[in-house]
């Protein structure tokens, strides 16, 4: 795969560029528009997407997540249509792709691992499956060259966020507050603590989601963090009957909120 | 790996089992694993939880030698009667258990799951005794089938909220309580009430219900000159008053046999898969979304199982088999009608089965036979005279 396709180069780049690092999540299938708005997305300054794979019973998810997923699975989607229609997307930046581990465990470790990379698809984030399960996962992904982020939660110890440093490929996702996905009027203070205390063991990317939501809250967590993954947020605009144009103002708003930073940069 | 023994270190049983949960649950889990190891080590423990179980829950429930059932039947039918325990189940023992290790754990809140609204009602009956706050998901649907049992838990001091999502059953009900967890683990615990989720839990909801399989392994040799049952039968929704029971009989030649809902038939009729923490037989599509399960009886209506129920199947320590709402309604009135003993519909389905096996290879005529009853009917009296 190209290197620009593959998330750490990438995210590395921009980040050694001085720039904050934003990856929006859009659930596939949601919409017969949603490759449109993953395309959009990226031309409105995402460094990489999150592609939700939905599955029958997102833990990981609150109310707006959860009702794409079944939006998405009501219209047909499958994990082999979102991979195969993603591949036809052209994006220009990483695509990353999140679903649950029973998707990947039913549909063959190897097999979705290969699918991923045939299809485009540099990573994967699979919430449910921790370190203490990932072997089987980890092997299948590192032998097809699959990136695979793992979650780090304000609950893990210091000793075992490094051990998840040291196995996240791409970025690390630090879990900005104890809770599920959703829009929360105010940034939870675990995430700022969380994005410092993963920047003070690794060098991958940490990027903070769950629970960042405004073009404010990006800002006030990316002074520690070096970037967000916002989902909620933007696909509750999709819910409310929001196409490409409305996923791009919103993430647009992200970006130049983030590049006015300045100061923080390197 | 003996048959019901402890589960590795990874908490397996064979290749089942495990900790799939998101990264957040860890630590709660690895906390309640060495607070469960410490607990069951120690025997003050031991004397706290048998004590209550005694005194407040009414233990030991009795082995009722069911005369004209057996005649009819050709079998020998011996019920060992969780009716007649506190709370009208099985799921008072896993509570009991679960809400010292809350108090050792130092937590004052407590979520549970149900479905049928037993394991609410005795989670809220626990917590009302312990003086800890309770929270207890149901799906909607349970809800309205249930009424009673949700004003039980109300009145008993617990919230009880209906959940929307998904086929707003039991699964739905536990996908909602691992959210809840989730958030607010650091003062939550979850009181899973079945041998399911991540690890540590189907493991240690087995050994709290464990009580129930020794009482009646020793009630059946007193009954039987010193012999072990031929069968030992019990209904399996996540699989907890089987796993209690079977863990009194592993270590005999009795039969195991495990009765799932035919509509909610994990080991009949899924394949392994991964949900709510645990890898198990799964009932799912061939892309691996999770099938929604239908089923008379509330407690069954659940698509997993837990995971040594998958392991001793694999090994072929146990079997099993299904029954039909059908044949569960008419079991539900026999049992009625035979000996004055109305069974909760989940236990009708372990009855369903020795009725319509004996007789047959699977079940020859003169065989003794254990049958858990679970839990009461009284809960199901309004939904069964609806159906009749
Ligand atoms: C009376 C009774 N029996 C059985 C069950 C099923 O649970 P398990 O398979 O864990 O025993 C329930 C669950 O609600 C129940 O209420």
């Amino acid at each position: 795969m190209n290197e620009l396709r593959r998330v750490e180069p990438a995210l590395r780049a921009a980040r050694d560029a001085g720039r904050k690092l934003l990856v929006p999540y859009v659930t596939g299938g949601l919409g017969d528009d949603w490759c449109e708005v993953v395309a959009a997305v990226a031309a409105a300054g995402a460094d990489a997407i999150e592609v939700g794979i939905p599955f029958s019973d997102p833990v990981m998810d609150g109310p707006t997540i959860q009702e794409a997923s079944m939006r998405a699975l009501d219209r047909g989607a499958t994990p082999s249509s979102i991979i195969a229609e993603l591949s036809e997307v052209d994006a220009g930046v990483p695509l990353v792709v999140m679903t649950y581990y029973n998707i990947v465990f039913r549909g063959g470790h190897r097999r979705i691992a290969r699918s991923l990379v045939e299809h485009g698809v540099a990573g994967a984030i699979v919430p449910d499956l921790p370190l203490d399960e990932f072997f089987e996962w980890g092997r299948a992904a590192d032998d097809a060259g699959v990136e695979t982020i793992l979650l780090a939660a304000p609950t893990t110890p210091d000793d075992r966020l490094a051990e998840i440093c040291a196995r996240s490929h791409g970025f690390v996702y630090g879990v900005g507050l104890m809770g599920v996905t959703g829009e929360r009027t105010s940034l939870a203070a675990s995430a700022t603590t969380m994005a410092k205390r993963l920047k003070a063991v690794t060098d991958v990317p940490v990027l903070i989601g769950v629970g960042v939501s405004t073009p404010e809250q990006a800002v006030e967590v990316s002074a520690e963090a070096d970037g967000v993954v916002v989902g909620s947020a933007l696909v509750r605009r999709l819910l409310d009957g929001g196409g490409p144009d409305a996923a791009a103002e919103f993430v647009g708003e992200l970006r130049s909120a983030l590049d006015g930073m300045g100061t923080t940069a390197p | 790996m003996a048959a019901l023994a402890e589960p590795s270190p990874d908490g397996r049983f064979g290749e089942f089992g495990g900790r799939f949960i998101p990264e957040s649950l860890v630590p709660a889990c690895k906390e309640l694993e060495v607070a469960f190891r410490a607990a069951w080590a120690d025997p003050a423990f031991h004397a706290e939880y048998e004590g209550l179980l005694r005194d407040y829950g009414g233990r030991p429930t009795p082995v009722t030698e069911c005369r004209r059932l057996s005649e009819r039947l050709g079998v020998r039918v011996l019920l060992k009667r969780e009716d007649l325990a506190h709370t009208g189940s099985h799921k008072l023992n896993n509570v009991i258990g679960q809400s010292l290790l809350t108090r050792r754990m130092g937590k004052p809140r407590v979520i549970a799951e149900t479905g049928a609204g037993q394991h609410g009602v005795a989670t809220a009956t626990a917590c009302a005794l312990f003086g800890l706050d309770c929270v207890v998901y149901m799906g909607e649907v349970d809800v309205e089938r249930q009424e009673l049992n949700v004003f039980r838990m109300q009145l008993l001091g617990a919230e009880v909220i209906p959940v929307s999502s998904g086929s707003r059953t039991l699964k739905d009900a536990v996908n909602e309580a691992l959210r809840d967890w989730v958030a607010n683990v650091e003062t939550t615990h979850y009181c899973i009430g079945s041998v399911m989720g991540p690890h540590p839990y189907p493991w240690m909801v087995r050994e709290f219900q464990r009580i129930l399989g020794e009482e009646a392994r020793t009630q059946c040799r007193a009954l039987l000159d010193g012999r072990d049952p031929d069968f030992v039968v019990a209904c399996v929704g996540g699989g907890s008053n089987a796993a209690g029971t079977f863990a009194g009989f592993a270590d005999t030649s009795a039969r195991l046999v495990g009765v799932e809902a035919a509509g909610g038939a994990a080991i009949g009729h899924g394949v392994p898969g991964v949900v709510h923490g645990m890898k198990s037989y799964l009932v799912q599509d061939e892309v691996g979304q999770v099938n929604e399960a239908h089923s008379i009886s509330a407690g069954l209506d659940y698509p997993g199982v837990g995971p040594e129920h998958s392991h001793l199947s694999a090994t072929g320590r146990a079997t099993y088999v299904t029954a039909g709402d059908a044949e569960v309604l008419d079991a539900f009135q026999l049992l009625s009608h035979t000996e004055g003993i109305i069974p909760a519909l989940e236990s009708a389905h372990g009855l369903a089965w020795v009725v319509r096996a004996a007789g047959s290879d699977d079940l020859p005529s003169g065989s003794t036979v254990l049958l858990t009853l679970s839990g009461r009917g009284d809960k199901d009296v309004a939904q069964v005279r609806d159906l009749l």
